[in-house]
This record gives structure tokens, C-alpha cells and sequence, in this order.
């Protein structure tokens, strides 16, 4: 028994490259990038690395992304005036900042702002043209909408963050500086300005969704490899046409804690885990500094938190 | 009865780990085992013993029930009962537990002929538990420095000591925890949709196998890691997400890592002296 943990893939089989189907017979011809073997990572899954589909919305997409990258990077480089060993020296705390209040919803000068309003206009288009790829792949395919609709969830946290917020609260200043320290140091004083966002219920949920998901990937992924001997790891098939590995890896956690999932099932919850996180964390987020401008308070109000705070260090 | 119409076939005696077949029988849907009821022991004692705080401090409003660890002053002493003593039954009965269903983890796993990757895991979430309430609270000298046990008191904990430290997102192994456990959540999401969009395809489409999987990811993003490799690659980033956790909290506090009153702000100074950026001028 305990010689089967399957951790790392122990003879790689190599054949010729597997160049992806086509059904309809559209798509072979965009796909491009010479496929490549990666011994590497054939120890942990697929060695084969490529080809890619090379569509319109994926090449706007690679071009928006990479300059926003580089107008980020020019931003940073303007900051410690120009000096590429300065750049590297402060790497971790310099930054492409947001305009300052004073400007509004309105445009400013290029060093005053300006810069990070264009670099973010290509980064909203480059993501946006991401989702639309994620979706044109899978009808390409005659497949589900699955991955498209959980990235929409990750896009709606990030417009709440970058675009929604920020106009409900009139100024662009709102947004993320686009460097390392400083957006944490944003994501601090965002709690701290509005009251300890622990105290923000959709902020809770969140982190329960995020903490979720981490927990049902391991129970998921550690229920596969226990299973993989009987074939858990074929989990299409399994869905299809349960074989022992389901029975086995479902009567697991029904004896455990009660209650199972199907095959099928487990990736539900899965889905949903993780697709709450974004969703749940973007309204808390929105409500904060526009709805409710101290979550604290909020609290005390309505009964959860008491003044002066329920723990203030060992005593 | 709670049984699957394949359940019978797969209900044996035997893989118990102690007791032998003592306790090898079923309530319901749950397996016993000598660790089920090492489990309800510890679990019910430990929640009745939360209820009795409660009931001594008066709180019952179910946000604000606080268990709190002893004074500063007990160090790594027993403390009396209504001085955190409580809190120290309790943290035993949470171990106590949490080790219990591990261990029944082990027996069920034995039973159904599978390997043991669902106690490891299971492990590390015991591991980061107990770094926040033994490890850290020995190497600093006090049980007072373990969490509170209070749904937002524990909160209250976390800022606190978050802010003890400067700003905690600027601890390095913080950073790494919280990447892992976005990276989870995001393959999470990738993984399950890809299945639930194979097994449930467009109307008047056939269901689609993993050809199909493998084709998608490789024309979305250049490569498909296969139906084993995401298990193994969700599994790794979900336990480095506990494990790294663990870690952050257990290097911020002991003296002898980090010097009484320092910031992890400050840690990064070495950063900018390092090397040839010493010699930069500006």
C-alpha cells in the first residue's frame, strides 16, 4: 500500500508532441510555438510545454500586458530620476502611483498620474481580452463556460478595486500603486482607514472562502493520489462511469465526517470555493469608504464588536 | 440506514490501528474506530468547557464569546481555571482532537486500501494550529501569547499582533504563505472548471474527455499539466500555504530571532546595503 504515494512521476514516456484536437478543422493552423519536452516538469505532470493557440484577443491581450509592464517599469525608473542601479537598489518600495486626490476623476499630468491612468487603461484591456481568449477556447471546443465565468469572478474584484471604488468615491487617487510594498502598504491603510476590515462581514467571508479553498484543494488532491492506484486521477472517466476509485475516495469522507461529494461533485465545491473568494471580497471592498466608512463602529453598532476592542495583547 | 447502494461490499472489519475490533463498527454514516471516540471525547470536552467560560464571563452573544489565554505572569505554568487555565484544557483538547481524527483518518484510509495522503495533509493544518498556540507561545516564554478562542477576539489577536511587528505584510514568509494560498484558490477555480466544463459541455455537445482538457489549457495559456499533475501541483501549494503559515508566525516573536521591539519593515534594510548597491550614491 504505502509504496504507491505517487508524489513524482517516475519513467516519463516520451512520444511525438500532441498538437491538440480540431474538430472542426478551424483552429490547427493558429496554433503556433514549436512544442517543447521539460524533464522537469514531467516529474510533476505534462512534459510537454506548447503549442499555444495565437488569436487576436491573445496577442491584444500580450501586447497591453507587457506594456503595462514596461510603463510600470518606466514609472519606477522615473521616481529614483532615471538611475537603473537605484531602480534595483529600491526595486521592493518604488512605485507607478495613482494620481493624487486633488485630481479627481480627471486627467493629469503624465508625471502626476497620467502615466498610471494609460498603464491601467492597458492592463483593463489586456485582462479583459484574456476573458474573452477563455472563452473562445472553450467554444472552439464545444466545452462548458466554466473557466471563463470563475475568471469573470476574479475581474469583478479587480474592477471593484481599480474601477467601480474608485468612481464611487469620486477619485482616482483610490486605486493600487503598481509596486511591491506599496500595494500592501495600500491594502494596510484601506483597513486602517476604514476601521479594521476584519470587521467587514464580506471581508470574513472572503478569507473563509480563501482559507476553503485551500482546505478542499488538499482534501481533493491528497483524495486523488490516495486513489490514483485504482485510477482516481482519471476523474472524467470516473464521472462518467464510477469505477472503485470514486466509491473508495466518496465512502473515505462519508466515514470521516458524515457527508461525500461525487466526482463530479467534489468540482462544484471546488468552483464555487473559489470563485466566492473574489466575488465575496469585491462587495466588501465596494461598501467600504462609501457605504460604511468605519467597519469598527459598524460592529459595535450592530453588536459583534465591543469599545476598546476585545484583545489588547497578553496581559 | 445511511448506506450507498455500493457502501456494503466496502464495510470490512479491520486496518484499525488499535483496539482492534473493538470499536471497528459504523453510526450512521461514520466509521468509530478507538479514534472516534477519542475524538467526541476530547471535542466535547473541549466545547463544554467553552460553554462554561462563557457562562462565567456572562457573554453569550455567540461573536464575542473570548476564551483568553493565562497572564504573562504563569510563563509556562498550569494557571488556575478562570485565569486561563480554561484556555489551556481547551488548547489540549483541540490537539487531543484534531490528533484523534487524523489518526481515524489513518484507520479509514487503511480500511479502503488507499494511501495515506489525506492524514499527511491533514497534518499540516494540526501544524499550523499548534505553531500558533505551543511552538511560538514556548520559544517566547508564555502561554499568554497564544490566540484568544473567540470569533472576533481571535481577529482582535491577529491585528494586534500584526502591528506588533511594524506591518506583518512585509514578512517575507507572510508574503509566501498568502501567494500560495491565492495560487490555490486560482488552480482550485482553473481545475474545477475545467472538469465541470469537460463533463458538461455545450447543449447537443457529447460529454469531452481529457484530450479535450489537455487541448484547451494548451491553447489558453501554452500548456496543460495533466489530470495527476494538478492534484500533486493543488495538494503541494495548499500544504505550503499551511506550512508556510506556521512558519511566518513561529520567526516573529522569539528573541533570539528577532530582537525585542524590531519591525519587519526594518528586516528589509539588508536589502539596499547588499553588495554593490551600497556603493550607489542618491
Amino acid at each position: 500500500m504505502a509504496e504507491y504515494h505517487n508524489i513524482l512521476t517516475q519513467v516519463q514516456v516520451r512520444g511525438p508532441a500532441e498538437m491538440g484536437l480540431d474538430e472542426k478543422g478551424l483552429v490547427a493552423r493558429e496554433r503556433g510555438v514549436e512544442p517543447r519536452f521539460s524533464s522537469i516538469l514531467g516529474y510533476i505532470g505534462n512534459a510537454q510545454l506548447g503549442p499555444i493557440h495565437l488569436g487576436m484577443f491573445g496577442t491584444i491581450a500580450f501586447f497591453l500586458g507587457t506594456a503595462w509592464f514596461f510603463l510600470t517599469g518606466i514609472g519606477m525608473l522615473q521616481s529614483v530620476d532615471w538611475s537603473w542601479q537605484a531602480l534595483w537598489r529600491d526595486l521592493w518600495w518604488i512605485s507607478l502611483d495613482p494620481p493624487g486626490e486633488e485630481y479627481g476623476l480627471g486627467f493629469p499630468p503624465i508625471w502626476e498620474g497620467g502615466l498610471y491612468l494609460i498603464a491601467s487603461t492597458c492592463l483593463l484591456i489586456a485582462v479583459l481580452s484574456w476573458w474573452i481568449r477563455s472563452y473562445l477556447r472553450a467554444n472552439e471546443l464545444g466545452m462548458g463556460k466554466h473557466v471563463c465565468w470563475a475568471f469573470a469572478a476574479a475581474i469583478w474584484l479587480f474592477l471593484v478595486i481599480g474601477l467601480f471604488r474608485p468612481v464611487a468615491m469620486g477619485t482616482w487617487s483610490e486605486m493600487v500603486p503598481y509596486g511591491i510594498f506599496p500595494h500592501l502598504d495600500w491594502t494596510n491603510y484601506l483597513s486602517l482607514n476604514h476601521g479594521n476590515l476584519f470587521y467587514n462581514p464580506f471581508h470574513a467571508l472572503s478569507i473563509v472562502f480563501l482559507y476553503g479553498s485551500a482546505l478542499l484543494f488538499a482534501m481533493h488532491g491528497a483524495t486523488i493520489l490516495a486513489t490514483s492506484r485504482m485510477g482516481g486521477d482519471r476523474e472524467l472517466e470516473q464521472i462518467y462511469d464510477r469505477g472503485t476509485a470514486s466509491e473508495r475516495a466518496a465512502l473515505f469522507w462519508r466515514w470521516t465526517m458524515g457527508f461525500n461529494a461525487s466526482m463530479e461533485g467534489i468540482h462544484r465545491w471546488g468552483w464555487w470555493f473559489a470563485i466566492l473568494c473574489p466575488i465575496t471580497g469585491g462587495i466588501g471592498i465596494l461598501l467600504t469608504g462609501t457605504v460604511v466608512d468605519d467597519w469598527f463602529s459598524w460592529a459595535v453598532l450592530h453588536g459583534f464588536a465591543i469599545e476598546g476592542g476585545l484583545y489588547n495583547g497578553p496581559s | 440506514m445511511a448506506l450507498l447502494s455500493f457502501e456494503k461490499k466496502y464495510r470490512v472489519p479491520g486496518g484499525t490501528l488499535i483496539g482492534r475490533d473493538l470499536f471497528d463498527f459504523w453510526v450512521g454514516p461514520f466509521y468509530v474506530g478507538f479514534f472516534g471516540v477519542s475524538t467526541i471525547f476530547f471535542a466535547a470536552l473541549g466545547s463544554i468547557m467553552i460553554f462554561w467560560g462563557a457562562a462565567q464571563q456572562g457573554v453569550w452573544n455567540p461573536w464575542l464569546i473570548s476564551i483568553e489565554p493565562p497572564p504573562l505572569e504563569y510563563g509556562l505554568k498550569m494557571a488556575p481555571m478562570n485565569d486561563g487555565g480554561l484556555w489551556q484544557v481547551i488548547t489540549l483538547c483541540a490537539i487531543g482532537a484534531f490528533g484523534s481524527w487524523m489518526l481515524r483518518q489513518v484507520e479509514i484510509t487503511r480500511k479502503l486500501g488507499m494511501d495515506y495522503h489525506i492524514p499527511f495533509a491533514f497534518s499540516f493544518a494540526i501544524f499550523a494550529y499548534v505553531s500558533l498556540v505551543v511552538i511560538r507561545p514556548v520559544l517566547m516564554g508564555a502561554w499568554a501569547h497564544g490566540f484568544p478562542y473567540g470569533i472576533f477576539s481571535h481577529l482582535d489577536w491577529v491585528s494586534y499582533t500584526g502591528y506588533q511587528y511594524g506591518n506583518f505584510h512585509y514578512n517575507p514568509i507572510h508574503m509566501l504563505a498568502i501567494a500560495c494560498f491565492f495560487t490555490t484558490t486560482m488552480l482550485l477555480a482553473l481545475h474545477g472548471s475545467l472538469i465541470l466544463s469537460a463533463a458538461n459541455p455545450e447543449k447537443g455537445e457529447e460529454a469531452k474527455t481529457p484530450d479535450h482538457e489537455d487541448t484547451y489549457f494548451r491553447d489558453f495559456i501554452g500548456y496543460s499539466i495533466g489530470t495527476l499533475g494538478i492534484h500533486r501541483i493543488g495538494l503541494f501549494v495548499a500544504l505550503s500555504a499551511g506550512w508556510w503559515s506556521g512558519i511566518c508566525i513561529i520567526i516573529s516573536g522569539p528573541s533570539w530571532l528577532m530582537p525585542d521591539g524590531e519591525s519587519w519593515i526594518e528586516w528589509w534594510d539588508w536589502w539596499p546595503n547588499f553588495f554593490t548597491f551600497a556603493s550607489i550614491g542618491g
